[in-house]
């Protein structure tokens, strides 16, 4: 037994910033005051709170030390850990209150979250099997095979309402009737796990964090379709993952819980790990199958649907990795339980990976129904820098921008999709009024025109297209007509891509134009960006009254395109300085260079 | 997206073939095998010269154009080879709304390079590259292993006089 225990987030966010230094000075440090028998340090998943990290917590007080640095070590062992002194100094500072040290479930940021996803990241060492055990884990593919058919499990997926966490919201339970239903000598269990958007990390943090319940979750499905194997297909950009998969399987094999005879029910299952090479289209079910055949990942037509002819054209079900982390527990919990979180036809809850222009970035978790409002201003703790709102980014590449009017909807699957944007994986950036409107939406076409496959020719030239016309708005050269044009063309992608890439790749477009049209407008009309971010519409200029005439604006300009004038403003005692429009080029060193804020940019 | 292919000379030791073999050997039963068998050959060349992606389809017993298709497919494989250190500057939205496009123009100005280019030294070498979801420090560049958040553009020329030797 230990007094107590150390958690310290091993997560990408955290290691990146060191956390895995700061495991290894703890554990010297402890040995150095001879408490390495009293003192248990644990490497754990992510806590959520990236941006506070690296983030270690200490039990049984649950004090949370935030951004801990490496030479914060000898005094938080010196003085907590032996004398049992909190260092109040390093604590995140919204947990300190007057006299007492507040719980982390009370905080903002934790206190509105519901975890059913992530109940084990930020709780568990992901890669100790017997910490999974611990918390019930291997206990729902227990019952499964020991008290149910695969009729009752395929019924309690039903009944549990549960949609795939992927994107498009398929009901999970019918994907495996349809799966079920069809005869083979050999199905496939596979696992989504190319987590492609970008600003999403839900499904890393979750794989990081409790490996464990996604081997559990495709056992389950497994035994429910008659599937015998199963792959993870993995991006290879996340190399913790990858290993604590890879640690999870060989202990799983250890134990008896993968393999042959599991349970000694006599039902076989395992499991292999393929990893992604980096394309966007092979988070498309179809092209992702395609990927592990080992070819270019292409998507194919579909019907045949994959439930009938998926991997090697076997029956096979793709699940996304949140998907999968919620299914033990309604084993365990049961369908009603899990039913009653959420909305009519969403239920249960979503993770969001929270990025861009907030307080909190991180990852949180909330029952489906939550306002945006809800999670941007409070959980996520509002915009930095005093900055307004402008709007929520969704769905990645493939979904909308959300303006503030919207703040106040309840998400879920089919609210967003009325506002014109989709859940996608979850993927939630907070865009202030220094974001371009015009510019994010090129933003997204340059990723989609890159990630294209090429196969089908409305999302391989219509994209391209798009991006061109998107491009001359943004240096001013667009018109009225060009933004009707390219409000067709989306409409024409969509109707007529192959597959999921081609068919959503216009929304981004769409939406902007639906919620912000009047930005776009003032680039091709006024010539000028209102957000200040497209270099080609910027004007740079002096406000002659605030002009001290310092001339440092005119030294650091690399053209020469600031001169003297012969105006001197009021109080001031040398000649205020002037911008050549016609020689600059926007390189912005002035307006950095100018200590009395005398010059703007618009 | 378009893959710069290298003109530098192939320049593999006979250790590296001994590797590649023995991925091969592995691999060769296994349905689906010119993907792992190319993420291997990339840890051991760095990258995947022509020479490597035939001695691949002839090993494998399947046609060159196949594993050609593969590896211009994905942006994980470079068919030319990286700088001593590569410099990876993520793009992706949470970054990107952050100020990473001002990030990858400095390097690309201090350096003299593209992004998807090397230094002629070999030193470096700069990538463009999709989300590595360390969100929570955007916007983000790594280093070979070493991971830069929180950056500015004035962290830039800093960073980059660290690894100059």
């Amino acid at each position: 037994m230990y007094r107590s225990n150390v958690l310290v987030c091993g997560g990408t966010g955290c290691t990146s910033s060191n956390s895995l230094k700061i495991v290894e000075v703890l554990k010297e440090e402890l040995q150095k005051k001879g408490l390495e028998n009293e003192v248990n340090v644990i490497t754990t998943g992510c806590f959520g709170l990236c941006a506070l990290g690296p983030i270690m917590v200490v039990y049984p007080e649950g004090s949370f030390y935030s951004m801990v640095k490496v030479e914060d070590i000898p005094e938080i062992v010196e003085e907590h850990l032996l004398k049992g002194r909190i260092v109040t100094r390093l604590l995140y500072q919204e947990t300190v209150e007057e006299d007492t040290i507040k719980s982390l479930n009370k905080t903002a940021f934790y206190a509105k979250q519901k975890r059913v996803a992530l109940r084990n990241c930020g709780v568990i060492d992901p890669e100790k099997i017997d910490d999974y055990i611990a918390m019930d884990g291997y206990a729902a593919l227990g019952k499964v095979l020991t008290e149910m058919t695969p009729e009752d499990v395929i019924q309690t997926m039903l009944d549990s309402g549960l949609r795939g966490r992927g994107g498009a919201g398929f009901p999970t339970g019918l994907k495996w009737k349809f799966a079920a239903a069809n005869d083979a000598d050999q199905k496939y269990v596979c696992c989504n796990a190319d987590e492609g958007d970008p600003g999403a990390f839900m499904d890393r943090s979750v794989l990081e964090g409790d490996p464990h319940a996604v081997l559990e979750a495709m056992s389950i499905a497994g035994y429910a379709i008659g599937a015998s194997k199963g792959y993870i297909y993995v991006r290879a950009e996340y190399p913790i993952a990858v290993k604590r998969l890879k640690i999870a399987i060989d202990q799983a094999h250890e134990y008896g819980l993968l393999g042959k005879d599991i349970f000694g029910t006599g039902f076989d299952f395992d499991i292999q790990l393929r990893l992604g090479a980096g394309a966007f289209v092979c988070g498309e079910e179809t092209a992702l199958m395609t990927s592990i055949e080992g070819k270019r990942g292409e998507p194919r037509p579909r019907p045949p649907f994959p439930a009938v002819k998926g991997l090697y054209r076997k029956p096979t079900i793709l699940n996304n990795v949140e998907t999968y982390a919620n299914i033990p527990q309604i084993i365990l919990k049961g369908a009603d339980w899990f039913a009653s979180m959420g909305t009519e036809k969403s239920k249960g809850t979503k993770v969001f990976a929270l990025g861009g222009k907030i307080e909190h970035t991180g990852l949180v978790e909330v029952p489906m129904g939550t306002t945006l409002r809800e999670i941007v201003e409070e959980i996520g703790g509002g915009i930095p820098n005093g900055k307004k709102f402008k709007a929520a980014q969704t769905g990645g590449p493939s979904g909308g921008c959300i303006p503030a009017e919207h703040l106040d909807i309840p998400i879920d699957y089919d609210n967003l999709l009325e506002i014109g944007s989709m859940m996608g994986s979850g993927g939630l950036i907070v865009m202030d009024e220094t974001t371009c409107m015009v510019d994010i939406a090129k933003f997204f076409l340059e990723f989609t025109v890159d990630e294209s496959c090429g196969k089908c020719t409305p999302c391989r030239i219509g994209t391209k297209r798009l991006l061109e016309m998107l491009d001359k708005i943004t240096k001013g050269q667009g018109t009225l007509e060009m933004i009707d044009e390219m409000e067709e063309l989306c409409y024409f992608i969509k109707a007529n891509s192959l597959c999921g890439l081609g068919q959503t790749a216009p929304n981004p477009v769409l939406s902007t134009l639906r919620y912000f049209r009047d930005e776009y407008i003032a680039h091709v009309v006024d010539h000028k960006c209102p957000a200040g971010v497209c270099k080609d519409l910027l004007e740079y200029t002096v406000e002659k009254d605030k002009c001290f005439g310092c001339g440092m604006c005119a030294k650091k300009c690399p053209v020469g395109a600031i001169t003297v004038t012969d105006y001197t403003a009021p109080g001031k005692k040398k000649p205020a300085y002037e911008i050549d429009h016609s020689k600059c080029i926007k390189c912005g060193a002035c307006i950095d260079t100018c200590k009395f804020g005398a010059i703007y940019k618009g | 997206m378009q893959k710069k292919i290298s003109s530098i000379p192939f320049a593999g030791t006979p250790e590296q073939e001994a590797a590649l073999k023995e991925s091969i050997a592995r691999h060769i039963d296994d349905p689906g095998a010119v993907m792992p068998v190319l993420q291997e050959a990339q840890d051991i060349y760095g990258y995947l010269p022509y020479e490597v992606q035939k001695m691949i389809a002839d090993g494998l017993n399947v046609p060159l154009e196949e594993v050609y298709g593969v590896s211009t497919f994905y942006s994980q494989f470079a068919l030319s080879p990286k700088g001593k250190y590569n410099i990876s500057v993520c793009l992706g939205t949470a970054c990107y709304v952050k100020g990473s496009g001002d990030i990858l123009n400095k390097l690309s100005e201090i350096l003299g390079i593209e992004a998807e280019e090397c230094t002629p030294d070999g030193q470096f070498s700069l990538t463009a590259c999709r989300c590595i979801g360390a969100c929570g420090l955007a916007p983000v560049i790594t280093v070979n292993e070493d991971v830069y958040g929180r950056l500015t553009v004035d962290d830039v020329p800093g960073i980059i006089e660290k690894y100059k030797a």
